[in-house]
């Protein structure tokens, strides 16, 4: 696909799906009956390529998936794990739900606030390392207070452990 | 074995036996443990006979809703000519439950297996697993794992060299509590937002692809082999004064607790002993003050219900809330009921899909006033609307989330009371304090 064909966008825009990951993609479709039920798979891909979803990798998803921009970006925002904006280096997810609240988990988040420099939850910390935000339940409540960065589960974290979990990031 | 702790003596390892031993992963190390062997048999054997095997042993649903598993697969027709699809529901979201997460890292063929069996067992050619996205290490887990078992033959156009085609792909979520609820894990599944549909139609008639489905947990899955391989009856005789609930569930610990984790028991268990003995009891210096058994959305017991609850359907039932999903959250003496409660309603407004006026509307305004009086600000007026706002949040929405955040507020405000007048007749509540005097 050249790179014109996604209209309404700079014509910089790269493709994703291109070489090896139109190959997992076309991979990923032969298991579904619908182009459609790729959407979260595409969708994950191209996160995975780029950090985030543009509307510019939208307008491509649609269009590779024969499905129109709007519905694809009506399906993104449903879903908490797609980032709509550029996130930092290492984003870091503290839950905070019931069973990590009572055992002290907006005492992590609050040290995570205060040790990344980003002060307010949501936001990348100036040099663009950090973004800090709370999530619902992890699903890891016996060990309390679960975290993510990135792909990575950290269990067990307290307010004290939050320096050296930070000094172990590149 | 046991993870994260070695298995009690008073618990019955089955699915959790293996929890903790790295060389159970991959598939050599399952099969020296007899994985794959209950796959080989039910391939051998007519489908409506694994349906009838199920459905004697007594196996109901480990999601939540507890649904005889058989009967449940009894509702698909195989050979209408109609392609027929197998969920397996690995979202575990519901906050107090991370069993199905050491189920998929510990054994994932176990999971492989389970959806093999329950798949051919109602005519499905094939069986998805929907995992949650959050969940990265169980993620690769059960790819590698389904990936060993298509290169060793066991699953494909020739599954175990039967002729017999069985195809089981891994899905993965990306953030929503909402997707657990069965219909609308079957929209996400199929690439849309993960809104609950109406029912009926039942998923046995349109579910997936709108053709025939049956959707069944992680844990519901995972105890098929046994069952196949052991015998009906052996997995009935799990059962403590109520053949109602047989077989044995995992119930996953945390909050104010001395030993959180997964433990293993027979259905039926004491639910006292089980805190006390198996968990250690509350933390050193902590008095136990509340107990939610089965996930955020059942019903808080006062520790009088928690201590004369048997571990089963039933049981929890009697005590006025809900086996659940079986995820034990306990609340010690030094929290404050109110502020949990709002906390809880604030993950219920967070994950509502709004497609429901009753659900978008009343999970927001409940949070906004749990939150006013948790800070001091509320009124003994704001006890009655809470309670009608639950009024009008129960039973009249497509799903049940709406209902679900009803529940800690109603039986919160009925059992703790006291410390909800606290805070707004006194503007400020410290709980080690109240229970101290």
């Amino acid at each position: 696909m050249s790179a014109t064909l996604v209209h309404g966008h700079d014509e910089t825009y790269e493709p994703v799906f291109v070489g090896a990951r139109r190959a997992e993609l076309d991979e990923l479709l032969t298991r579904y009956p619908t182009k459609m039920a790729g959407l979260l798979p595409a969708l994950w891909i191209v996160q995975e390529a780029r950090g985030w979803v543009s509307d510019a990798a939208i307008a491509e998803v649609a269009q590779v998936l024969e499905l129109t921009p709007a519905y694809v970006k009506g399906v993104v925002t449903f879903y908490t794990m797609y980032h709509q904006h550029p996130v930092g280096k290492h984003f870091i997810q503290v839950c905070t739900t019931t069973p990590c609240n009572v055992c002290g988990a907006e005492g992590v988040v609050d040290a995570f606030l205060k040790h990344t420099g980003c002060g307010e939850l949501g936001t990348t910390s100036a040099d663009g390392k950090y973004t800090v935000i709370e999530v619902e339940c992890l699903g890891a409540c016996g060990f309390a207070t679960p975290i993510m960065i990135n792909e990575q589960f950290v269990e067990s974290v307290t307010p004290e452990r939050v320096p050296e979990i930070l000094s172990g990031l590149n | 074995m046991g993870y994260p702790h070695p298995s009690h003596e008073r618990e019955t390892p089955v699915l959790s036996k293996y929890f903790g031993d790295r060389e159970a992963i991959g598939l050599d190390g399952w099969r020296k443990r007899g994985g794959y062997t209950a796959l080989q048999k039910a391939l051998s054997m007519q489908p409506a006979e694994i349906v009838e095997i199920v459905k004697a042993s007594g196996l109901r649903g480990r999601g939540g809703a507890g649904f005889p598993t058989g009967v449940k697969w009894s509702f698909m027709k195989p050979g209408d000519g109609k392609p027929h699809y197998l969920c397996c529901n690995a979202d575990e979201s519901e906050p107090g439950t991370f069993k199905d997460r050491e189920i998929m890292r510990w054994t994932p063929h176990a999971l492989v297996e389970g959806c093999a069996i329950g798949a051919y067992a109602i005519g499905a050619e094939t069986a998805y697993i929907y995992i949650r996205g959050e969940f990265t290490e169980p993620l690769e887990r059960m790819n590698a794992a389904v990936k060993e078992a298509y290169a060793a033959g066991i699953l494909g156009p020739n599954a175990m060299g039967t002729g017999k085609r069985v195809d089981v792909h891994v899905h993965k979520g990306a953030g929503a509590y909402i997707c657990g609820e069965e219909t609308a894990l079957m929209n996400s599944l199929e690439g849309k937002r993960g809104n609950p549909r109406i029912k009926p139609p039942f998923p046995a008639v349109s579910g997936l692809f709108g053709q025939p489905t049956t959707i069944n947990n992680v844990e519901t899955l995972v105890a098929v082999p046994h069952i196949l391989n052991n015998g009906a009856d052996w997995y009935k005789a799990f059962s403590l004064n109520n053949p109602k609930s047989t077989g044995t569930k995992l119930f996953s610990v945390c909050g104010n607790i001395a030993k959180p984790g997964n433990y293993e028991v027979v259905l039926g268990f004491p639910f006292k002993d089980f805190l006390y003995d198996l968990c250690g009891g509350p933390p050193p210096g902590r008095k136990f003050k509340a107990v939610i058994p089965g996930g955020i959305s059942v019903p808080i017991q006062t520790m009088d219900e928690a201590e004369a609850s048997q571990m089963d359907y039933e049981g929890f039932v009697e005590q006025g809330t809900m086996l659940g999903s079986g995820g034990v959250i306990v609340i010690d003496d030094a929290q404050c009921m109110v502020r949990q409660i709002a906390r809880a309603a604030r993950f219920f407004a967070h994950e509502s899909c709004a497609q429901c006026t009753q659900c978008r509307e009343g999970t927001a305004w409940t949070t906004k006033i749990m939150e006013r009086i948790r800070d001091g600000e509320g009124t003994m007026e704001d006890l009655d609307t809470l309670l009608e706002i639950a009024d009008n949040m129960t039973g009249k929405t497509i799903c049940v989330l709406s209902d679900s955040c009803a529940v800690p507020v109603v039986s919160g405000i009925k059992k703790f009371r006291s410390e909800f007048e606290a805070l707004i007749k006194k503007k400020t509540f410290h709980p080690v304090m109240a229970a101290v005097a």
